[in-house]
């Protein structure tokens, strides 16, 4: 355990005191505070028709963010130590596979919510400027988050196992977009489709993360989606661990 | 625990796909003792390091260090060795201390025996100074010190370094040299190189490999008694010219033989002796016969390196093979 944490520790300094990890933070930023914009616009009619995390999400910069933070923020985690050879030195070190990958996908998560403290500030300032209780309501941040951090997992496991399979940083980027966008277009590949009762549109049915995520933002807390995602992300995981043991059957 | 031998291997294979790294090698290593892989480039080196590492699995055959067994007790294996892959590659955002505390820790140090262990080897290999700069700002011979200290940190039983010299000027190579050199009898080094005289000058005992094989093994005068060949007579003798060859013909202990005229009048006579005979008594013996005056008689050294090319065979200097499998 105590192996865990100095891994930890390393792997989430990396992504403070690199460039990369302050760009991405940055990035981000920018795109929080565009929606931010078009939150006081909404505010400005009266009365507003929605809560106001589910209008942050309305905004089109949430999934970009959702779905491009992940690939960015986990591409160099297995692929950058293989190509400068740091691999070798970590992997020789008394460690267990399991421990790297739980480490570096722990430190990855740990960042990508650090990304998302932008929206609390956001949410915050509202509160303070309009005087309005109802604008900072926590069981809704606290849902919100929750579905923030569902969706990141399970990206960002998706981005783990894509940085495990190469050696370069770019094509890492590129699988784990690729796998993620894939995931997100699933819902609306059966959503004209005729025939409710077929079972594979009801299973990529299953997959609607849009609807999941406005749910969260709603501050409805549905069981289905926390297993799906929680089960999914531990499934990239147990794929990045294999490929990691993969080493072993070179 | 007193195993006799720190690392035993026994016919280890590794093949790449369709492609045989190395071939049933064997050998061991006891305690204490500064070993030399030797090899051109793509010889094995690398990846026998590499399977005693834990980084790479066999295709067959053992590998045991400290009398665990590499594939089965890795991690216990990985705990006591200390290594240092080709390249010495290292997290260039880190500083050189922050870096040795944290791969203290990975291997297990306490925090307090981190910081304790981290002092030592900033000390022991010349880091101190340099202790709080960026390692991606450091000189090549600064950062492989810094490799150095990471494979020494957790006082390893055995040090697996691979190519410790390998671009380092020649200020820089004496100085890790006498590192190394300084570990033997506390720990076992097991270190890969193609330069010989550092090997010569560093090891206890050297493995030649060539295409994945043992092709020897020994100390460096073992190597060079067993592999030299004829021994070669150089003797400097005052006496005619004429004489001296017709003598030299005549001699039936003598297969070949060179001659060059040096100063005083005398020559320098290369002999080369039929079969495996020391021609030296004899040679002293004939000149005093002959009354003739002698002021130099030796035995020709081969220099390892002779021995080295005859038996990898590549004195165009073509290595066959430049890349080291990954």
């Amino acid at each position: 355990m105590a192996q865990f944490w100095v891994l930890f520790r390393r792997e989430l300094a990396a992504y403070l005191v690199t460039l990369t990890g302050w760009v991405i933070m940055a990035a981000v930023a920018f795109l929080i505070g565009l929606s931010f914009v078009d939150l006081i616009l909404a505010v400005r009619r009266t009365p507003l028709p929605l809560h106001v995390t589910e209008v942050f999400y309305q905004t089109p910069y949430f999934w970009i963010i959702v779905l491009f933070s992940g690939p960015v923020i986990t591409m160099r985690l297995f692929a950058q130590e293989r190509a400068v050879g740091t691999y070798e030195t970590l992997m020789t070190s008394p460690v267990r596979d399991g421990t790297v990958v739980a480490a570096k996908f722990g430190a990855a998560m740990a960042f990508y919510l650090i990304v998302w403290v932008p929206l609390m500030v956001c949410v915050g300032l509202l509160r303070l400027w309009t005087g309005e209780s109802r604008a900072l309501e926590w069981p809704l941040l606290g849902s919100t988050f929750l579905g923030i951090a569902l969706l990141g997992g399970l990206f960002l496991s998706m981005g783990c196992f894509a940085s495990a399979l190469t050696r370069s940083q770019t094509l890492a980027a590129m699988v784990a977009g690729l796998l993620g966008v894939s995931l997100f277009l699933l819902s609306f590949a059966v959503d004209g489709v005729e025939g409710e009762g077929m079972w594979w549109v009801r299973v990529l049915g299953a997959f609607t993360l849009v609807d999941h995520m406005r749910d969260f933002t709603r501050g409805v807390v549905d069981l289905r989606p926390v297993v799906l995602y929680g089960s999914l992300m531990l499934f990239f995981l147990y794929l990045t661990l294999r490929m990691v043991e993969g080493r072993q059957w070179k | 625990m007193s195993e006799p031998w720190m690392i035993e291997v026994q016919d280890l294979t590794k093949r790449y796909g369709s492609r045989v790294a190395i071939h049933g090698v064997s050998f061991q290593v006891a305690r204490g003792e500064i070993v030399g892989l030797l090899g051109p480039n793509g010889a094995g080196k690398s990846t026998t390091m590499r399977i005693l590492a834990g980084f790479l699995p066999a295709t067959f055959g053992t590998a045991r260090v400290a009398g665990y067994d590499v594939a089965l007790d890795s991690l216990e294996v990985r705990r006591r060795i200390g290594y240092m892959p080709e390249n010495n590659p290292l997290y260039p955002e880190m500083r050189v201390q922050e870096y040795l505390r944290f791969r203290a820790r990975l291997k297990g140090l306490s925090r307090r025996r981190a910081r304790e262990r981290v002092e030592v080897v900033l000390e022991q290999c010349g880091l101190t100074e340099v202790r709080r700069r960026l390692i991606g700002q450091l000189s090549k011979g600064y950062r492989q010190r810094v490799g150095l200290a990471d494979a020494l940190v957790h006082e390893p039983d055995l040090i697996v370094l691979d190519e410790p010299t390998i671009g380092l000027d020649p200020h820089q190579i004496r100085s890790v040299r006498r590192l190394i050199k300084g570990l033997a009898g506390r720990h076992t080094v097991l270190l890969s190189t193609h330069i010989l005289p550092e090997a010569e000058m560093t090891c206890h005992r050297m493995l030649i490999l060539l295409e994945g094989r043992v092709l020897a093994s020994g100390t460096p005068a073992e190597l060079e008694r067993r592999l030299s060949g004829s021994r070669q007579v150089l003797a400097e003798i005052a006496a005619p010219e004429e004489g001296l060859r017709s003598f030299w013909n005549a001699c039936p202990e003598v297969a070949a033989w060179e001659m060059a005229p040096a100063d005083d009048g005398f020559h320098r006579c290369l002999l080369m002796p039929r079969g495996d005979q020391d021609l030296r008594p004899q040679v002293y013996a004939w000149v005093r016969e002959q009354g003739w005056t002698l002021r130099e008689l030796s035995c020709r050294r081969y220099s390892l390196e002779d021995i080295y090319v005859r038996l990898t065979g590549q004195e165009g200097g073509g290595a066959s093979d430049e890349d080291e499998e990954d």
